[in-house]
């Protein structure tokens, strides 16, 4: 600091590795905390941000207000009793984590699911995508000041929920996948109501297209917020819509086409600007594939059928010795589970791999910086983060 | 993927390597090699998407057990590297100036099961946890259970059922 141009800039001197230099003695600086209850983030989190003026000049990512260490619990619990805990670890879509669990437990004991409980599976993670979406849209617009399209996107997520409520009796949490297949089919008349639903949810989104993506003070603040260069993809691990709106075309469902995804027709959505417009009207865009791939599916799936698979005793269930991956494309990217067995009738270890554990810690602390005060909020939110998936 | 096994074998030495999928394969290397293969797999192979960084606890041969999932995503495959270190000297080379996310990966490592990455940015200040005195919390022999029975008070009122009991009541009543 004994550089006496660092009191004459505007901004501060930049060190070697690109970052700002900070002296928080001189009267130039100061930091606040965005978090962990603030309106601008999303969920329990925090960040530490050094200001000057009203720019940031270094974010700092803060987890750990949500830490009930899911893992550690998984490894004391029969492979049954992890399932009510594996959906909390992403509150908005915890059909994901039923997914993977379940598929992983599968390959590692050699159960092969009924056709109908992959349609089912299918199914329901395409509906947990569209109301998560739904949901996003309504946080995103809020973050830019424009409350009520929040109102509108979460009444069409609440149509979405009534339907979970119908299959599997649960509206967040639906622990509709175990083991072996599903625990149910869907109930007569079910594509009728859903038919209806995806209709409403089709003009509710016409709205929202007019009011937020054509809105003058949407498109001036998002526009240019949060670039991200195709060139960091792989080396900040971004998965999910935020590398698509960079062009680089990573979907899994399309690259390792798990379920049912083969015999459905979608194409992999891209962008090209990189930024948090792009990212909202990809996320647009993929509310109606997704509604498209509902209605795919619908029509495809068989009625009726077998859609559970013989398991044995789960109170005695013991899974040979072996190790895994398996991914699955959630809203916001790749999301996984890395799971050991040693033979007994516990899992060894479990590893969950949410897509926010890069986007929000090393990744928001890179694009924070320079960013104005009032825009971290928009620029958190188009990453579309999660805390609990960070800390597990 | 068998032929790129085979080609990594002339220059690492790959003790282990399990075919788990058609495109997923884990091997082991030495702890003084695994850094090298995974750059190598990183610059030559394509290897370039570091998918995840965890570390596994074999308490009873006194071992981690490292593994860098990496993903190929031009041929759809993964190759999990997996690296024993002993338990006592849990220490690791860094591979931050690989991959930009990894420092976060492994400063969850260092609070969570107490295995250090030297150099890597911020490995020392705390993570998850605040202001924690007791053994890195993910290792096998930390015990939740007494843990939270020594920390927080009892509840009165609360019953709480064997859950193994319980369940076998509910699912299965007539065995």
């Amino acid at each position: 600091m004994s550089d006496a141009s660092i009191y004459r800039d505007k901004f501060p001197q930049k060190n070697p590795d690109g970052t700002n230099q900070i002296d928080l003695e001189n009267g130039k600086f100061i930091k606040i905390w965005q978090g962990p209850n603030h309106p601008g983030i999303t969920g329990n989190m925090s960040l530490e941000l050094v200001i000057q003026g009203d720019e940031v000049m270094e974010c700092k990512t803060h987890v750990g207000y949500l830490h009930r260490g899911f893992e550690k619990l998984m490894e004391r619990r029969r492979f049954i009793q992890c399932f009510p805990i594996c959906v909390r670890i992403a509150v908005p879509e915890p059909d994901f984590n039923e997914y993977c669990l379940s598929a992983t437990f599968e390959e590692l004991a050699g159960i092969e699911i009924p056709e109908a409980a992959q349609w089912m599976r299918t199914l329901l993670l395409e509906m947990a995508r569209l109301q998560s979406f739904l949901m996003w849209i309504g946080g995103q617009a809020g973050s830019f000041g424009m409350g009520v399209i929040g109102q509108w996107s979460n009444y069409a997520r609440d149509l979405v929920l009534d339907r979970f409520e119908e299959i599997t009796g649960g509206r967040i949490y639906h622990m509709h996948m175990t083991p072996g297949g599903v625990r149910g089919l869907a109930p007569e008349g079910f594509e009728k109501r859903m038919e209806e639903n995806l209709v409403e949810i089709e003009m509710i989104m016409k709205d929202i297209q007019t009011t937020m993506f054509e809105n003058a003070v949407f498109k001036k603040r998002s526009i240019g917020l949060g670039y991200i260069d195709p060139s960091w993809v792989y080396d900040y691990g971004i998965t999910g819509p935020n590398a698509r709106a960079a062009g680089i075309p990573k979907d899994v469902r399309k690259d390792y086409s798990y379920l049912k995804y083969t015999e459905l027709d979608f194409e992999v959505i891209t962008g090209k600007d990189s930024d948090a417009y792009t990212r909202a009207d990809l996320r647009r865009r993929e509310i109606h594939s997704s509604i498209d791939l509902i209605r795919q599916i619908l029509a495809k799936m068989p009625k009726s059928g077998e859609y559970m698979a013989k398991v044995p005793n789960v109170l005695h269930w013991k899974i040979p010795k072996g190790e895994t991956y398996v991914r699955s494309e959630c809203t916001r990217g790749e999301f996984g589970y890395y799971t050991v067995t040693d033979g007994s009738g516990y899992p060894r270890r479990i590893n969950v791999r949410g897509p926010s554990y890069t986007h929000a810690v090393a990744l928001m602390e890179k694009l924070a910086v320079d960013c104005n005060i009032a825009d971290t909020a928009g620029l958190m939110v188009s990453l579309h983060t999660y805390p609990p998936e960070i800390e597990r | 993927m068998k032929e790129l096994i085979a080609r990594l074998k002339k220059q690492f030495k790959i003790t282990d390597e399990v075919y788990q999928k058609p495109d997923q394969t884990y091997i082991t290397v030495p702890q003084e090699q695994a850094v090298a293969l995974v750059t190598h797999l990183r610059d030559y192979e394509g290897f370039n998407h570091l998918v995840l960084l965890t570390a596994v606890d074999w308490i009873e041969e006194n071992l981690f057990q490292l593994i860098y999932l990496l993903n190929n995503n031009d041929f759809k495959a993964d190759l999990g590297v997996r690296v024993m270190i002993d338990r006592h000297e849990a220490t690791m080379t860094s591979i931050h100036h690989l991959w930009k996310a990894a420092a976060t990966y492994q400063r969850e490592l260092k609070e969570m099961f107490g295995i250090d990455f030297p150099g890597s940015p911020r490995v020392d200040e705390p993570f998850i946890l605040e202001g924690w005195d007791n053994i890195p919390p993910y290792r096998r022999d930390f015990d939740t259970k007494k843990y939270s029975e020594e920390t927080y008070f009892p509840r009165p009122g609360r019953t709480t059922h064997d859950p193994a009991e319980y369940m076998k009541k509910k699912l299965y009543p007539e065995d």
